[in-house]
């Protein structure tokens, strides 16, 4: 493992959730589970993250905003969506102001369901981020040599 | 020691010892939140992280900045290491937080700009206390030169009781630790995103961060030179300035910029201007001139005199 | 003559002395009186060339001259040419006599009568018989400040030939064109300032220092508005009151001692009998200089052309004023008024460098800035010591050389973008990108490591904790306001939010040449510091207070340089044109619109990305601090004054 995976940076974003994943992903912060011993670090920044959490749908709001998170964060990076809001739209998928999961708008990494998503599936949804995160650095690297 | 020894292994060591102190600090306030903490290299995998991911910017010449507020970091604290004139470390300081407040002036980004007022906020609170630490030592050890200090016989910190404490508050403001993190701040706190490194990424947030290795090594080798006539009571008071740094970052929260620019003046006047005042006054015979040094390339004064006093 | 080398050659260097520094005051002068006479620009710009070229030959060859010892002889007789003075100096009265009447200014009047009375009388009366050796006299700090005058002066007259004619063609028409009144002043002034640093004889400083106040009143008020015929009589009355001073200083001095000459007065050996005089003359540099509590004549005076805030107000009528201090540094060091001359500059550069943070007028903010300066340098000259006098000198040097590069920079600036507000400066490097360079050169040398005011700083701090250290609170606390208001002035050049396409012509061929100049002479100053340290400022000290040990050591001088090697490497950074890195927007939440300058704000609405400079003004008050240092700068000085009686 390389350093990569061993400081996964995080940026946390809201889409259209209704918080109930993000107080799950705020609990992993906690002494509770503590997902900083692994290295993680909510950033909050783009430009410092490696790892694009979201949750909730995509309505009209916050499509741009996705989208400019996404390409103001720094190569490599992954998109880990939380939730099954994220994945699919969840429940309010057939909703007119929905326009459904984050694959929608952004390509998304690795899917971590569940209503709300529980800690210890959203920090196995990171770990497995991580080796994806690996895999994109060696094809950057191969790419750029 | 050879001066040139002392300030090469400060620039090869300083990196290594200030990543760790950087994950010690990581650690600790993780223990004092009740939770395990990453591991003390942690730091370490940050900076091999950062310097391999894709350098983003928010404009093109940002980063130059950066690259000097690193060079000049390192430079001061060379000087320092190497015992050179104490004052121009000071001034050595300000020139590369300069160059890493312009860079963030450069990025034009709100949250940026936020975080360079403030930080130049934070330097216009610290800056007069660690001139009067400076003068302070000058006073005692009638020399400007960290070489001459360092070896000076008497326990610097029994003539300087109030300066040390002033050095420490401003210690607390240089290590950009709650609760003076107004320009930015290392734990989660995201007030202002990220502050004066918002606009930052990948290598250049790497160069940040071990900037502030160097300088966090060079403050500490600040505080030893306050005990330099005990060294190992020195190093013990470095390592528990450090830790006393720590605890009051997780202890308290973040000040207004207004009352810590006003409180960080009191406590310069109160407790570093007093101590001097103190200095000045009951201690006179320590201000008797020292002999004048050699003159050095100090050309004929050609007999132009037209006054004898 | 004092060396016992050949009579003959120490006769025709003498000689050559004496007509260099005789053409130096005389040149400019007679160019003044030129410029009234030549009603065409390219007449005018012609005889200005000529005699700018002349001038700056002329310092040149004073620059290269052998070691000044002093004496020069005069061809005609002292008393003749003292006559003739007086003469001049009593046209200069009358005129500002009827002035005053014509608007009813009783304050004015009283001031012009008893400067005017009492120079009179002197010189008719109990003076009419004394005796000047050595009328002029040319030591190296005279040199000095000749050669400041010269070349930095110099050069903002060249860059005023430019500035003016778009001032009046372009961003001021409603202005009355009285240029020939306005070079023939800036000329006549440059000639005056030659005579004041030449003259050794004190009735004739006093002519060439009221000369100068003339000078200062009739360009300030330029303008002819009502603002500025208020500050030009604001000045004046400031000016007068030290005017005065200095008149009864001469008086008492001759009454008490005998003596009429200024290096006579620094060899009086009972210190009881000169410290009136001295303070008399130290409260007339203070007034000259703008020290508390009179800085504001010299805030006001920025209403004029900037070729004037740049020549009188910062590089050279001020410096007047602090070399007048310096020169009495030996007599009031160690003394009760030495103490209150110095908590004076003291003050003054606290409450400026506080004031300075919260305005946003760039002048105002540069005014500020050189109020503080002076009040170093005045804090030096109270102090007194060997050390305090060498920071001091060098003060002078760096500080004139890069006040006088920021001010023509402004001018240009504001002619270009019709502003002088320093937010209207956002992103310069864009727009003057020259320009902007230029100014950030002259603000590194106003504070910045290695610069020149740095290493002054340097020196002021140790000079000032040797001799007195309770004083260095005042320093430290000023410097730290320094910073803050300069670093977020760079700041606002550098950032751009709103790119913008750059200005046609940032400017003209003669405001290029004044700037790249004086650009080149910050750094050039600083890089040749030792040797302006060793061959000029050194050895005059040492022929005042006797021969001192190394001012600065080797080893620190070294440091300098290398620091100064290191940020002279900064711009090859930018040769990679930014290659290597990726351009995403600022952050704005993700709410970016166009690139960085507009977001998506409330209900759907785009709004525009603003950045302006904190100027806390919730914690400091430019009122408050101007109205307690006056407070506090007028009790020190009637302390001085009681501390001075004999």
């Amino acid at each position: 493992m390389s350093a990569l995976s061993k400081s996964p940076w995080v940026i946390h974003y809201d889409a259209s959730s209704c918080n109930g994943c993000d107080i799950e992903v705020l609990a992993c912060l906690t002494p509770g589970f503590d997902v900083e011993r692994l290295g993680v670090v909510n950033t909050g920044n783009p430009k410092h993250a490696d790892i694009f959490l979201v949750t909730g749908a995509v309505n009209e709001q916050c499509r741009e905003v996705i989208r400019t998170i996404y390409d103001q964060m720094p190569e490599p990076k992954v998109v880990v969506a939380v939730g099954i809001c994220a994945a699919t739209g969840g429940i309010f998928r057939e909703c007119y102001n929905v326009a459904g999961g984050i694959d929608s708008v952004i390509p998304v990494d690795v899917y971590v369901p569940g209503c709300a998503a529980r800690p210890e599936a959203i920090i196995d949804g990171v770990v497995q981020a991580l080796g994806v995160l690996e895999k994109k650095q060696k094809e950057r690297a191969w790419v750029r040599n | 020691m050879n001066p040139w020894l002392s300030a090469l292994l400060y620039i090869l060591a300083a990196p290594v010892v200030g990543g760790l102190l950087a994950g010690c600090d990581r650690r600790l306030s993780a223990r004092m939140q009740s939770r395990p903490g990453p591991p003390l290299v942690q730091p370490f995998y940050d900076v091999l992280k950062l310097g391999r991911k894709e350098n983003v910017v928010a404009r093109r010449s940002q980063n130059h900045y950066i690259l000097f507020f690193l060079l000049l970091v390192v430079f001061t604290g060379g000087l320092f290491f190497a015992g050179a004139d104490l004052l121009l470390v000071i001034f050595a300081l300000t020139l590369a937080a300069i160059f890493f407040i312009l860079g963030a002036y450069k990025a034009s980004s709100p949250y940026s700009f936020i975080g360079a007022e403030r930080e130049l906020i934070q330097m216009m609170a610290y800056e007069p206390m660690v001139l009067l630490t400076a003068v302070g030592m000058y006073l005692v050890t009638r020399s400007f030169a960290v070489a001459d200090i360092a070896g000076h016989p008497a326990l610097l910190v029994t003539s300087l009781p109030g300066v040390f404490l002033g050095f420490l508050y401003a210690l607390e403001i240089k290590f950009r630790k709650s609760p003076f993190d107004l320009s930015s701040s290392h734990h989660a706190h995201q007030e202002l995103v990220r502050g004066i490194t918002t606009e930052f990424s990948g290598p250049a947030l790497a160069m940040i961060e071990v900037a502030h290795w160097y300088e966090n090594v060079f403050l500490l080798g600040w505080v030893y030179l306050f005990f330099a006539a005990v060294p190992w009571l020195g190093l013990l008071a470095a390592l528990l300035a450090f830790v006393a740094v720590i605890l009051v970052d997780n202890v308290f929260a973040r000040l207004k910029w207004q009352t810590a620019l006003k409180g960080a003046w009191l406590v310069t006047l109160v407790f570093g201007f007093g101590n001097i005042l103190a200095l000045a006054l009951f201690a006179p015979e320590k201000h008797q001139a020292r002999p004048a040094p050699v003159a050095v390339a100090v050309a004929d004064p050609s007999g132009e005199k037209p006054a004898e006093h | 003559m004092r060396r016992p080398l050949g009579g003959r050659c120490i006769e025709s260097k003498g000689q050559r002395l004496l007509n260099i520094i005789l053409a130096l005051i005389l040149v400019p002068l007679a160019a003044g009186a030129g410029m009234l006479f030549f009603r065409n620009v390219i007449g005018r710009r012609i005889l200005a060339i000529a005699a700018l070229l002349a001038v700056a030959g002329l310092c040149g060859a004073l620059a290269w001259a052998p070691a000044p010892n002093g004496a020069v002889t005069l061809p005609a007789s002292p008393h003749a040419i003292s006559l003739v003075l007086l003469l001049a100096g009593s046209a200069i009265s009358v005129y500002l006599f009827i002035v005053g009447w014509r608007r009813r200014d009783p304050l004015l009047v009283l001031l012009v009568l008893a400067q005017a009375g009492l120079t009179t009388w002197f010189e008719l009366g109990p003076g009419a018989h004394a005796v000047a050796a050595q009328p002029l006299y040319v030591d190296r700090l005279a040199v000095i400040m000749a050669l400041i005058n010269g070349l930095v002066g110099g050069g903002i007259c060249l860059y005023a030939l430019g500035y003016m004619r778009e001032y009046h063609e372009t961003a001021h028409r409603d202005v009355p064109d009285r240029r020939p009144l306005f070079f023939a002043l800036l000329f006549g002034f440059l000639g005056a300032m030659f005579g004041l640093v030449f003259a050794n004889h004190l009735g004739w400083l006093l002519f060439f220092w009221e000369l100068t106040t003339l000078c200062s009143f009739l360009l300030i008020g330029y303008t002819q508005s009502e603002e500025a015929r208020r500050n030009a009589r604001l000045a004046l009355v400031m000016n007068l009151s030290g005017g005065l001073a200095f008149a009864a200083a001469v008086a008492w001095l001759y009454r008490e001692t005998g003596v009429i000459e200024l290096q006579a007065m620094l060899a009086v050996t009972d210190r009881a009998f000169v410290l009136l005089p001295a303070a008399l003359l130290c409260f007339a540099g203070i007034t000259k200089s703008a020290q508390l509590p009179f800085s504001s004549w010299l805030l006001g005076a920025m209403v004029a052309p900037t070729p004037v805030s740049a020549l009188l107000h910062s590089s050279t009528m001020v410096k007047a004023g602090v070399y007048l201090v310096l020169r009495m540094a030996p007599l009031i060091a160690g003394t009760g008024v030495g103490l209150m001359v110095a908590l004076v500059g003291a003050v003054t550069f606290v409450v400026a460098s506080f004031a300075a943070i919260t305005r946003r007028d760039a002048k105002r903010v540069l005014a500020w800035s050189t109020v503080a300066n002076l009040g170093l340098i005045v804090l030096c000259g109270g102090i007194g010591t060997a050390e305090a006098v060498w920071a001091g000198v060098l003060l002078i040097v760096f500080h004139a050389v890069a006040k006088g590069l920021l001010f023509l920079c402004v001018g240009v600036v504001e002619h270009k973008l019709h502003s002088r507000d320093i937010e209207a400066m956002a992103g310069l490097v864009q727009r003057m990108p020259r320009v902007a360079v230029l100014m950030q050169v002259g603000m590194a040398g106003m504070f910045l490591a290695p610069f020149g005011m740095l290493i002054s700083k340097w020196a002021v701090l140790k000079a000032v904790v040797d001799a007195s250290p309770v004083l260095s609170v005042f320093i430290v606390f000023g410097s730290a306001a320094t910073l803050f208001f300069w670093v977020k002035w760079m700041g606002k050049l550098v950032e751009v939010v709103t790119p913008a396409e750059p200005v046609a012509r940032e400017a003209d061929l003669g405001e290029a040449v004044a700037l790249y100049g004086l650009g080149l002479a910050t750094f050039l100053a600083c890089l040749l510091f030792p040797l302006i340290s060793s061959r000029l400022i050194v050895p005059y000290v040492a022929g005042v207070f006797g021969p001192t040990g190394a001012l600065m050591g080797q080893g620190n001088v070294i440091i300098m340089v290398v620091m100064m090697a290191l940020v002279l490497l900064f711009p090859v950074a930018f040769l990679d044109r930014g290659r290597g890195v990726r351009t995403a927007g600022a952050y704005l939440g993700g709410a970016n619109v166009a690139g960085s300058m507009q977001f998506r704000g409330l209900a759907g609405t785009v709004q525009d990305v603003a950045i302006e400079n904190y100027y806390l003004r919730g914690v400091l008050s430019e009122d408050w601090l101007a109205s307690r240092g006056v407070m506090t700068a007028t009790v020190l000085l009637a302390v001085m004054f009681i501390l001075a009686r004999p």
